[in-house]
């Protein structure tokens, strides 16, 4: 299990091409990646800057990621999220789970993003041409990681 | 203790962190955020409206009702917004 914090650029083909590679015990590899985009609310972004509170970031995440453990078994798994000032197009997440048959890889991986995206301390600040901008919190996401509040990892239903 | 501002509470009380002596009777997360909306005012209207100002004690998520007993470090920011 890895979790990164970076400042600089990543690849998230060649991140992908390391994990889990030399193990055959692995048959399923899902992945997120989170990328920046170039429009927000129907206004241009110009670049992104992601800040985030060091030490409990670190914490937070490697928190998210053995609960994602113990609901799942995942053979291995990575997270790495940048901060600092990117420009869009340029990658700000990726989250990925290896596990021996795709169902748990894929719902690890979900939950990993959804859970990273509420309880982990990050804040977007936009750069639009009329100035810069917080983003807010969305509803959408607290009811994306509220849903795995109460469901059961995927286990014979 | 020291107290740490995030993302756009850092700006409204115009720093990042500063280190304070609390009072005796400022014993939990909700007495300490009382107490610094006393000094800021901008900060004030912030935890005036439910839900924005969030907090964590020695960097873990704390409610208001969390006592400061032991406490090193307080954090506030708003919702997180990562990802």
């Amino acid at each position: 299990m890895t979790v990164r914090i970076v400042e600089q650029p990543f690849d998230p083909a060649r991140e992908l091409a390391a994990f889990a590679r030399g193990r055959s015990d692995v048959g399923a590899v899902a992945s997120f990646t989170g990328l920046v985009r170039d429009e927000h609310g129907g206004e241009r972004i110009l670049a992104m800057t992601l800040e985030h509170y060091p030490g409990m970031t670190e914490r937070q995440l490697a928190r998210i990621e053995a609960e994602a453990r113990a609901r799942w078994p995942l053979l291995d798994a990575l997270v790495i999220h940048r901060v600092g000032r990117m420009l869009p197009g340029e990658p700000i997440v990726l989250v990925a789970t290896a596990s021996a048959h795709r169902a748990a890889a894929l719902e690890a991986c979900a939950f990993l993003i959804d859970w990273l995206k509420t309880k982990a301390p990050f804040w977007k600040l936009e750069e639009t041409p009329t100035g810069a901008r917080w983003v807010e919190a969305r509803a959408s996401d607290d009811a994306a990681a509220a849903r795995w509040e109460r469901r059961e990892p995927s286990s014979p239903r | 203790m020291r107290i740490r501002y995030f993302a756009w509470l850092k700006q409204r009380v115009g720093r990042a962190e500063e280190e304070v002596v609390l009072p005796n009777e400022i014993a939990t997360v909700g007495q300490l955020k009382a107490w610094l909306a006393g000094r800021y005012p901008r900060f004030a209207e912030a935890c005036a409206a439910t839900g924005v100002v969030k907090a964590a004690v020695d960097q873990e998520f704390a409610e208001d009702d969390r006592p400061l007993a032991g406490a090193r470090e307080v954090a506030f920011f708003p919702p997180v917004t990562g990802g």
